[in-house]
């Protein structure tokens, strides 16, 4: 019997976990997919905003604010890439001037600290590639960049450090009362638990569902990107958004932690919660926009393009806490922007309400830090030589393109939870992420998963279930010995 | 009977028509060469190609060894061939030139490493 | 610091052979550093034959290309590192032009020692002083990304040299029925490496009218196998969430756009991808020399030296070859011009040389090299330029001023070939008083 089950391992179900961690309670994190931050939570823009764009008073509006206090700590004390760069929201005419100065009222409604606005000299002289349109922008200093892979790991690594199970490849199909608490179903078995926390993202609604008659209905809304080289990374300094509509931010330019150009999202409501594909109509709008607030873009510098659903719930809301008819239920639905900003404090209030119902003792031995992956590029050439000797394998250099060594990789393999597949060593240490995007080194990212995981290389995967890399051995197929060719 | 084909011997790629009485050429046409004529009399009467691929080592610096036929065989022949080396494996050390599989599927031509592969 | 004559960047074909005619041309002090575990590069994973016809007469696999340059090193006791990554190359002087320790060449202040930086397992990190630099990095493959083909990002898409890798030097199978997106050389070449290890090849869409590849790995890679090239078609959609479950391909009009109506679908679990290279010069461009945008390479002089004095390019990073023999061919120039930099002699320590720009008319993408001091060639210099579309019965012509000091006639020229003329010492000494010499394509 689990005190607390969490169902996914994005953010929020993460920061969830890591908080409750500090108490004596025995938790379990369910993972449809096989590692941390496989859904809405690595495919965004990687913002920490500042808060001045949701409605004053809403549940958005306070955590976005809370969020972005506490993200400095929490990237201190678990090691993750945060930077505070400021956003700037560019206004294009003079008629619009109304609006941005309500953007400003209501961030500062929202508790957002040194917001101003910049007249276009401002505005060109911290940004020289800013649109010749641009009249003015609202600046948020407090805005920032995080990498959002860096901290969903972090605060699944830290919550397992402090005792939290995950249990990956594992998908829950139904949840039912039992004995006062909660049977939990999946294809891999079933757990028994006094709480669960409903943080699936896109499918939240259909986990609510399971347990209360106050329906929540969930429209994943898509959103697609474009990555940019490094050389291209300097083009802007700050998070360039335009003037917010309908469907959401509009398309940002921003630098990202790692010194690539983002340039997105596009924002359409479609049906499949699985519909990750990007398609030509979202790549010629971002084309198109992305040129609206910043001129002469290289967009012949794009490495890559994806895309992610956002979690948006028709009362456009964060939703937490108890529905009234599932006591020991806790949804933490409708997670769409600013939810990366707000996951700290999304996992405070979480388990605040967790607490308030099991009453657990705080943990004496809580482990508060995490040491990041060690990044030998930040060492001097002493240090790095040191770290060299000792361990060779930070000598070896895997990916070129982000100059990766296969201490590194292995760092990452031996992390808990660690990477098991390409993808799980790119989101962790970055390599693959370069302008060559894994061309070069996955043969090499793969011998060391093979080595370090004791699985067959035929075995290894792109991002696990049958995303399998290689099909098998040379002539396995279509020669039987000795034959001729069927 | 007509048989087309494209000529290699230079980036002009010229298509050729042989006319075929039987099995007798009986007209070349096509070609704006003297070379296209020459490579379409021996496509047609006796293509041959040299083929390469790899075969297992065990014991080596590499898990595999690239081979090749020590000359050109019959073009019809390169599937018995690879067929051959399905189940072959070598021990290292690999030397070029080495003789991996002496007359493959008949064709009376050996299968030599192309490559060193040193002891692990 | 150990300080050499020469460094060379890279163990390929034009590592090897520049190497080797550096010391065949007096040089003494040479290392070449290696990423991979062996010397070799790229023509390691060409294991398929055709390499060498006119270097040696004889048809080659490239493992055996590429041993016949790595005995030239060894015979001349070339010191080499493997398994070593250059990680950064800088000019102390372009750091801090004031120094005392710039040389003036060619009128450009130039530390007389670049700074290289390397790492591997053994030796950690360490810097290399290195005189003259031989840039010969290779190239590597456009990505997907590159691409913006939409769909999902499953398995089983490769660009076509990873897959040959993983063929070739692993003997690993990337998937059981293909589609391969681009007709250059390795994605054709690929098309038989597949089918032969037991994979079914559906198709080769390529979206220009002609194939990047030559003529040959047409009929023997495609041809012989019965796989169908589709020109004028591209890959509209990637199916499969996980693993790669098909692609559709469409017909595209003459501005390369989709036309709607003509999509087929092929199921398959891998596609392939061979559409380009480019030149890797990332290196290149840490020492502030300035790239070519046609070749995404160096410009380079008569002596394939960069606008850095005594950094030299050869090979693919120099521009993308299609023969081996050529790379082999230019990189000896670069080799022997390195060793006549460091021995200072001749017209190479004079900067006053008459310097005479190559300019070029509609059609041609480029030349190498993109400046010519005539008084410093060999008493031939060989030009290399690639067209940009295809050409039939036409005349390369290289003028000066109005004359026409060469012409050659061509029946067919494509972009996949890269064409070259050979003009001597002696014609272009004759035109050193001109400015510019201008290369044509000309209809006969």
């Amino acid at each position: 019997m689990y005190d607390v089950i969490i169902i996914g391992a994005g953010v929020s179900g993460a920061a969830i976990a890591r908080e409750l961690s500090r108490y004596e309670l025995n938790i379990c994190v369910l993972e449809r997919d096989e590692d941390v931050c496989c859904g809405t939570s690595k495919a965004n823009s990687g913002i920490v905003h500042a808060g001045y764009d949701a409605a004053s008073g809403t549940l958005m509006a306070s955590l976005n604010v809370r969020g972005n206090e506490l993200m400095e700590q929490l990237a201190q004390d678990l090691d993750f890439p945060f930077r505070r760069t400021g956003s700037l929201v560019i206004c294009r005419s003079p008629e619009d001037m109304p609006r941005l100065e309500e953007l400003k009222a209501r961030g500062i409604r929202n508790g957002v600290k040194d917001l101003s606005i910049l007249n276009r000299k401002e505005l060109t002289e911290m940004e020289p590639n800013i649109s010749d349109d641009a009249v003015a922008a609202l600046y948020a200093p407090s805005a920032g960049i995080v990498c959002p892979f860096g901290l969903n790991i972090a605060l699944a690594e830290n919550a397992a450090a402090n005792g939290v199970e995950f249990c990956f490849d594992t998908e829950v199909t139904g949840i039912t009362r039992a004995d006062g608490g909660w049977l939990v179903v999946s294809k891999q078995g079933n757990f028994r638990t006094k709480i669960v926390v409903n943080a699936a993202g896109v499918y939240a609604d259909r986990f609510h569902n399971m347990v209360s008659k106050n329906k929540i209905h969930i429209t994943p809304r898509k959103g697609e990107y474009c990555l940019l080289d490094r050389s291209a990374g300097a083009h802007v300094r700050h998070t360039i958004f335009t003037l917010p509509g309908k469907l959401g931010k509009g398309i940002l330019v921003t630098p990202t932690i790692h010194g690539n150009l983002l340039i997105g999202p596009t924002a359409s409501d479609i049906g499949d919660r699985e519909g990750t594909d990007t398609t030509c109509a979202g790549m010629e709008q971002i084309m198109k926009n992305a040129n609206l607030n910043v001129k002469n873009i290289p967009m012949n510098k794009v490495i890559t393009s994806f895309a992610g659903l956002r979690a948006h719930e028709d009362g456009h809301e964060f939703i937490i806490g108890e529905p009234e008819d599932a006591k020991g239920f806790i949804d933490c639905a409708g997670i769409e922007s600013p939810g990366l900003t707000a996951c700290p404090a999304i996992g405070e209030m979480a388990a605040g309400i967790i607490c308030g119902r099991l009453h657990p003792a705080q943990k004496t031995d809580f482990i508060a830090e995490r040491k990041g992956f060690l990044n030998p590029q930040t060492l001097t050439s002493e240090e790095r030589n040191r770290l060299i000797r000792r361990y060779p394998a930070y000598g070896n250099i895997i990916c070129r393109c982000e100059m990766i060594s296969e201490g590194e990789i292995i760092d990452a393999i031996r992390r808990s939870p660690g990477a098991r597949s390409l993808d799980g060593v790119k989101r962790r240490v970055r390599a693959g992420m370069g302008r060559c995007q894994s061309g070069f080194c996955m043969p090499g990212v793969m011998k060391i998963l093979s080595r370090e995981l004791g699985i067959p290389r035929t075995e290894i995967t792109k991002s696990g279930g049958n995303s399998r890399i290689i099909s098998g051995l040379n002539k396995e197929t279509g020669y039987p010995a000795g034959g001729d060719r069927p | 009977m007509e048989k087309h084909l494209t000529c290699i011997g230079c980036p002009l790629g010229c298509r050729i028509t042989v006319l075929l009485d039987g099995n007798e050429i009986a007209n070349i046409s096509g070609n704006t060469c003297k070379r296209g004529e020459e490579y379409a009399r021996r496509e047609i009467t006796a293509p041959v190609r040299t083929v390469t691929t790899t075969v297992r080592v065990t014991g080596g610096a590499s898990p595999v060894v690239s081979v090749k036929t020590k000359t050109d065989i019959p073009k019809d022949r390169i599937f018995d061939c690879i067929a051959c080396l399905k189940n072959i494996s070598v021990e290292a050390p690999v030397n070029i030139g080495d003789v991996i599989v002496k007359d493959v599927a008949g064709t009376g031509i050996d299968i030599i490493a192309t490559k060193e592969i040193p002891r692990r | 610091m150990n300080i050499y004559d020469i460094v060379i960047i890279g163990g390929g074909p034009a590592g090897l052979a520049a190497a080797a005619s550096a010391k065949d041309h007096g040089a003494d002090s040479i290392l070449i550093l290696e990423r991979d575990r062996e010397l070799g590069g790229i023509l390691n994973q060409c294991i398929h034959n055709g390499f060498g016809l006119h270097t040696f007469k004889e048809e080659l696999t490239g493992p055996e290309y590429a041993a016949r340059y790595i005995n030239l090193i060894k015979e001349r006791k070339i010191p080499y590192m493997l398994n070593t990554m250059v990680i950064d190359v800088s000019d102390p002087c372009r750091d801090d032009p004031d120094s005392s320790h710039c040389d003036a060449s060619d009128g450009i202040r130039v530390s007389p020692v670049r700074k290289i930086t390397a790492i591997n397992r053994t030796d950690g990190l360490f810097e290399i002083g290195a005189k003259a630099v031989i840039l010969a990095m290779g190239c590597r493959e456009r990505p997907r990304g590159a691409l913006n083909i939409p769909g999902y990002r499953p398995a089983g898409i490769f660009s076509a040299g990873t897959a040959q890798r993983l063929v070739n030097l692993e003997g690993y199978l990337p998937g059981r029925e293909a589609v391969i997106l681009g007709s250059g050389d390795i994605g054709l070449i690929m098309a038989r490496r597949l089918t032969l290890e037991g994979a079914k090849v559906k198709a080769v869409v390529e979206i220009m009218p002609y194939s990047g590849g030559l003529k040959r790995n047409i009929v023997q890679c495609l041809d012989d196998y019965g796989i169908p090239l589709k020109l004028n078609h591209t890959v509209i959609d990637i199916r499969g969430k996980e693993r790669v479950e098909g692609v559709t391909v469409a017909r595209v009009d003459e501005h390369r756009k989709p036309i709607p109506g003509t999509e087929e679908y092929y199921s398959c679990d891998t596609l392939l991808l061979s559409v380009g290279l480019i030149p890797e010069n990332e290196l290149t461009e840490k020492l502030g020399i300035r790239l070519n945008p046609a070749t995404h390479g160096p410009f380079v002089n008569e002596s394939l030296e960069t606008d850095s004095p005594g950094v030299f390019a050869c090979g693919n990073v120099l521009h993308v070859h299609d023969l081996v023999d050529y790379v082999s061919e230019e990189a000896s120039v670069a080799g022997k011009c390195a060793a006549d930099y460091i021995r200072r002699i001749g017209p190479l320590s004079d900067g006053n040389d008459p310097c005479i720009s190559v300019r070029f008319s509609d059609g041609i993408r480029y030349t190498v090299p993109s400046v010519i001091h005539p008084a410093r060639t060999d008493e031939t210099l060989t030009l290399r330029f690639r067209v940009d579309r295809v050409f039939r019965n036409c005349r390369i012509a290289l003028y000066s001023g109005e004359e026409r000091i060469f012409q050659k006639k061509r029946l067919v020229m494509s972009p996949g070939e890269m064409e070259e003329i050979r003009i001597s010492k002696q014609k272009l000494m004759q035109c050193s008083g001109h400015e510019a010499l201008t290369l044509k394509i000309e209809h006969i």
